[in-house]
C-alpha cells in the first residue's frame, strides 16, 4: 500500500498536520461550553423570526449584494477567460482571486465607506478572477469537431458563439448558478464588517447571546439557499438582476477626494510618506515582517494544514452519509439535511459561533473549516459513489465501505481536497479578523490602528501564500494526476 | 439564449453603477461600538431625535463595527459628527485638520478603567496594581476592542508600566473580545481569567442588577484620565450654514433628558478641546498604536 503515491502523499500530509498540532493553539478556554452549545441549539428550535425590523431588509440586501456582485463577476470574469492564455492576465486573476471578499471589503471600505459599491465590488473582484479561471477551462475542454465543419471565412465571433458556447452552455450555466449560492453566502458575511446584510444582525444578536434571533436568521439563510432551484428560475433572472441594484440599500454618498487620498497617502509606506526616503523603508518592513508577517504566516500555514487533514476525515466519514450503498431513504435523507447545513453555513459563520461557544483558540477554526469543507467534499463523494454499481455479492457495511468505496473514490476525495487547499488556506487568514492569530488578525489589527500601509503589505503577503499554495497544490494534482472539477 | 442574457447582464451591472443617488444635506453622526447594538440604537436614535429637533435638520445615526469603522466613516467625511473614544477621537482628530472635541461627558474628565477577575482565579482586589504581579501572571487575559481607550490602551499601558512585559508575553493568553459588554460576560462566564473594561459600563450593569457578583469582581482601579467626546468636523459651517457647530455644542451640553443621558451613561455634557486628550495622544505613542 505504501508504494501507492497517493497513499504516501496523504501520509505526508498526514504527517505534517500531526506535527502542526503540536505547534497549534489547540483548546476550549470556556468554563462551560457545552451550556452555551446547549442554548444556541435551544436558540435553533425556538426561533424568534420578529426580533428586527431589519431582518427582512437584510435579507433583501443578502440577496440583492449575491445578484449584482456575481453578475458583475461573471461578466467581467467573462471577458477575461477570452483572453486567459496570457500570462499577465492569468497572474492578474489568480492575484484578485487570491484576496478574500473580506479583505476586499476593508479596503472599499476605507475610501468608498457605506456605499453600497463597497458590497459589490468586494464580491465582483474575486469572483471575476475565479470566474476567469473556471470558465476558461469549460471554454477550452469544448468540442473542436463542430468548429472545423464551419465553411472558410466564418468570423472568429460567430464562430464562437455557435460552435464553442452551445457546448459549454450547460457547464458553465451550472458553475454560475453554484456561484451565486457562494455569493449569498459571501453577502451575507459581509455583513460582519458592517455592510447592511444578514451577518451585521447575525453578529449583534450572536454577541449579545440572542440565540434565538440568531438561529431564526441562520434558518431563514438554510431555506433562501436550499429553495433556490425554486426561486432561481433562467427566465426570471434578468429581472432580478435588472431589479438587484436598486435594493442594495442607499448607503452613505462617496467622496471622491477619499479615493484619492488612500492611493495616494494611506497606502505609501509610512517612512515613504513622512519623507525618510528608503532607508526608513528597510527597518519598517523589518519590524512588520518578523513582528506581524512571520508570525501571521506561521499560524495561517499551521492552521491551514490542519484543517485540511481533518477536512479529508469529515469528508471520508460524511459521505455514506448520502450514499445509495448505505442505509434507507430515511436516514439519507436526513444525511442530505446534515450535509447542506455543513455546506449552507459559511466557515466564518461558523468558526464565529463557536468561537463564541468555546473560547479563543484554533479549535474552532478546525472545526468550522472542516465541517464546512467536509460538507462539501462528503457531498460530491457520496453523490459519486451513488453512481457505481457493486456486485450483487459485494461485501456490506464496513467491509463494503472501506474494501469496495473508499479505493475507488480517493483519488477524486484526493483531487478536490486539494482543490480546496486554497480555499481553506484563504478562509483560514480571513478568520484571524475574529481573534485567531493568522493572517488576518495582524491586518485586521493594521486597520484599527489606521494605518492601511502595514494592512496593504499584510494582505500582499497574503494573496502571495495563497498564490504559493494554489501552485503547490496544481503541481501535486497533476503528478498524481488525479482529476479535478471545479467546486466553490 | 447566450447572447441574450449576456447583454441583459450588461445592462443591469451598468445600472447598479448608476443607481445609487447620494442623500441631501442630512447631518450624520456615528458612534463607537463599544457596547452591546441594541443599547447603541436605541441610546443614538435618541439623540438623533434630539439634534434633529433642535437644529431643525435631517439628523441620522449609523451603527458602525468597529471603532476604525467610526473614525474611517468621519475622516471620510461620511459623518460629520461622532461619540469617540479617547483614542479613537486623537486618531480621528489627527486625520481631519479642523476637527475638534466640542464635548464630554461629566464623567469623561476623570474615565477609570477597571480590571476584573473570575473568582475561580482567587485573584484579591489589591490597592496597588504591582502587588498583583504574581497573581496575574500566567493568568489568561481579554481586552475589549483592539482601538478602545478603557479597554486597550489604558490596561497595556499600565501592563507595560507595571510589569515591564507586553501584554502577550506577561499574560498566558491575550484576546480582544470586541467590547466592554463582551468582556464583562467572558470574565464572567470564566473564558478568560482577567479583563479590562470601561469603568462606566461596570457600574451601569452592577446597578442594573446585570452582574453575578459571585462570578466576578474589580480586582485593580486605574489612576483617573480623559476618555470619551464628541469631536465635529471643521468643514460643517460650510455645508451646514454659519454658526452650525456652535449650535451644535450647545445642542449637546443643553441635552438634559435624564433617560437619554442615563442611557449612556452620563450625568451631562461639559466643554472639552482637543487639548484635554494629550495625555491620551502620549500614551498612545509611548506603546506604539500612534506613530
Amino acid at each position: 500500500m505504501l508504494s501507492s503515491p497517493t497513499v504516501r502523499t496523504s501520509l505526508i500530509f498526514l504527517a505534517i498536520a500531526l506535527v502542526g498540532l503540536l505547534f497549534a493553539d489547540i483548546a476550549i478556554t470556556a468554563s462551560n461550553p457545552w451550556r452555551d452549545l446547549g442554548n444556541f441549539f435551544l436558540g435553533i428550535v425556538t426561533p424568534n423570526f420578529f426580533s428586527s425590523e431589519g431582518l427582512m431588509t437584510a435579507l433583501l440586501r443578502t440577496v440583492a449584494f449575491a445578484f449584482v456582485g456575481v453578475a458583475l463577476g461573471g461578466v467581467a470574469g467573462f471577458l477575461l477567460a477570452l483572453v486567459y492564455r496570457s500570462l499577465p492576465v492569468r497572474m492578474f486573476c489568480a492575484f484578485i482571486r487570491a484576496i478574500h471578499e473580506l479583505f476586499w471589503a476593508l479596503i472599499f471600505l476605507q475610501f468608498f465607506g457605506f456605499h453600497p459599491l463597497t458590497g459589490v465590488l468586494a464580491i465582483a473582484i474575486p469572483y471575476a478572477g475565479i470566474f476567469a479561471k473556471v470558465y476558461s477551462e469549460i471554454l477550452e475542454e469544448a468540442d473542436p469537431e463542430p468548429g472545423r465543419a464551419l465553411p472558410p471565412g466564418t468570423g472568429i465571433v460567430s464562430a464562437f458563439l455557435y460552435t464553442r458556447i452551445p457546448d459549454c452552455w450547460v457547464k458553465m450555466r451550472t458553475y454560475t448558478a453554484y456561484r451565486l449560492e457562494c455569493g449569498l453566502r459571501s453577502s451575507a458575511i459581509l455583513g460582519f464588517v458592517g455592510l447592511p446584510t444578514l451577518g451585521f444582525y447575525l453578529e449583534a444578536s450572536f454577541s449579545q447571546g440572542l440565540y434565538s434571533d440568531a438561529g431564526a436568521m441562520l434558518i431563514l439563510f438554510y431555506i433562501l439557499i436550499a429553495t433556490m432551484p425554486l426561486w432561481v428560475r433562467p427566465k426570471l433572472l434578468p429581472v432580478y438582476i435588472l431589479g438587484a441594484p436598486f435594493f442594495l440599500g442607499e448607503g452613505l454618498p462617496i467622496v471622491w477626494g477619499n479615493v484619492q487620498r488612500f492611493f495616494t497617502e494611506d497606502i505609501v509606506p509610512a517612512p515613504l510618506r513622512n519623507g525618510e526616503g528608503l532607508a526608513g523603508l528597510t527597518p519598517w518592513l523589518n519590524d512588520l515582517m518578523i513582528n506581524e508577517a512571520m508570525p501571521g504566516i506561521w499560524n495561517t500555514i499551521v492552521l491551514t494544514q490542519i484543517a485540511l487533514v481533518a477536512t479529508g476525515i469529515i469528508s471520508l466519514l460524511a459521505f455514506p452519509l448520502i450514499s445509495n450503498h448505505f442505509g434507507g431513504p430515511l436516514r439519507r435523507n436526513a444525511g442530505h439535511v446534515a450535509l447542506v447545513i455543513a455546506r449552507s453555513t459559511p466557515e466564518y459563520i461558523l468558526a464565529y459561533i463557536l468561537l463564541q461557544l468555546w473560547g479563543p483558540s484554533m479549535l474552532p477554526a478546525v472545526v468550522a473549516l472542516a465541517l464546512h469543507n467536509g460538507g462539501i467534499i462528503g457531498h460530491l463523494i457520496g453523490r459519486q459513489t451513488s453512481s457505481i454499481k457493486l456486485r450483487p455479492d459485494a461485501p456490506s457495511g464496513l467491509n463494503r465501505y472501506g474494501w469496495e468505496l473508499v479505493p475507488r473514490v480517493y483519488r477524486s476525495f484526493l483531487a478536490f481536497l486539494f482543490y480546496r487547499w486554497e480555499i481553506i488556506m484563504r478562509e483560514t487568514a480571513i478568520l484571524g479578523i475574529l481573534g485567531i492569530y493568522t493572517l488576518g488578525f495582524y491586518v485586521d489589527s493594521a486597520i484599527q490602528n489606521i494605518r492601511f500601509d502595514r494592512a496593504m503589505v499584510l494582505i500582499l503577503v497574503t494573496a502571495l501564500l495563497n498564490i504559493g499554495v494554489d501552485t503547490l497544490g496544481r503541481y501535486i494534482r497533476r503528478k498524481l494526476a488525479l482529476q479535478t472539477m471545479p467546486t466553490c | 439564449m447566450a447572447l441574450n442574457l449576456i447583454r441583459k447582464l450588461v445592462v443591469s451591472s451598468l445600472f447598479c453603477v448608476t443607481a445609487v443617488t447620494a442623500s441631501a444635506e442630512t447631518f450624520v453622526f456615528t458612534a463607537i461600538p463599544d457596547e452591546d447594538e441594541t443599547k447603541l440604537v436605541e441610546r443614538f436614535r435618541g439623540v438623533a431625535d434630539y439634534l434633529s429637533e433642535q437644529l431643525d435638520v435631517d439628523v441620522r445615526y449609523i451603527p458602525v463595527k468597529s471603532y476604525a469603522a467610526a473614525v474611517s466613516a468621519f475622516r471620510n467625511n461620511q459623518v460629520q459628527l461622532a461619540w469617540f473614544g479617547g483614542l479613537s477621537g486623537v486618531q480621528a482628530r489627527r486625520l481631519v485638520p479642523g476637527s475638534e472635541a466640542i464635548a464630554q461627558g461629566v464623567e469623561d474628565e476623570a474615565f477609570e478603567t477597571y480590571f476584573i477577575a473570575n473568582t475561580n482565579t482567587a485573584i484579591e482586589p489589591a490597592a496597588k496594581f504591582s502587588d498583583l504581579e504574581t497573581p496575574l501572571k500566567g493568568k489568561t487575559f481579554t481586552f475589549g476592542s483592539k482601538g478602545s481607550t478603557s479597554g486597550r490602551l489604558m490596561p497595556e499601558f499600565y501592563v507595560r508600566d507595571t510589569f515591564g512585559a507586553k501584554p502577550e508575553d506577561f499574560f498566558s493568553r491575550v484576546g480582544f473580545s470586541g467590547n466592554h459588554t463582551r468582556t464583562l460576560r467572558l470574565v464572567e462566564a470564566g473564558t478568560y481569567g482577567v479583563g479590562a473594561l470601561n469603568f462606566q459600563v461596570w457600574e451601569k450593569e452592577l446597578s442594573d442588577g446585570n452582574i453575578d457578583t459571585d462570578a466576578v469582581q474589580v480586582i485593580w482601579k486605574t489612576p483617573a484620565y480623559p476618555d470619551y467626546q464628541w469631536t465635529i468636523r471643521g468643514d460643517v459651517d460650510k455645508r451646514f450654514g454659519e454658526g452650525f457647530k456652535q449650535r451644535v455644542t450647545e445642542a449637546l451640553l443643553n441635552l438634559d433628558n435624564p433617560e437619554l443621558l442615563e442611557s449612556f451613561p452620563r450625568s451631562g455634557f461639559i466643554p472639552a478641546s482637543n487639548d484635554d486628550y494629550e495625555p491620551i495622544r502620549k500614551t498612545a505613542e509611548e506603546i506604539g498604536i500612534l506613530d
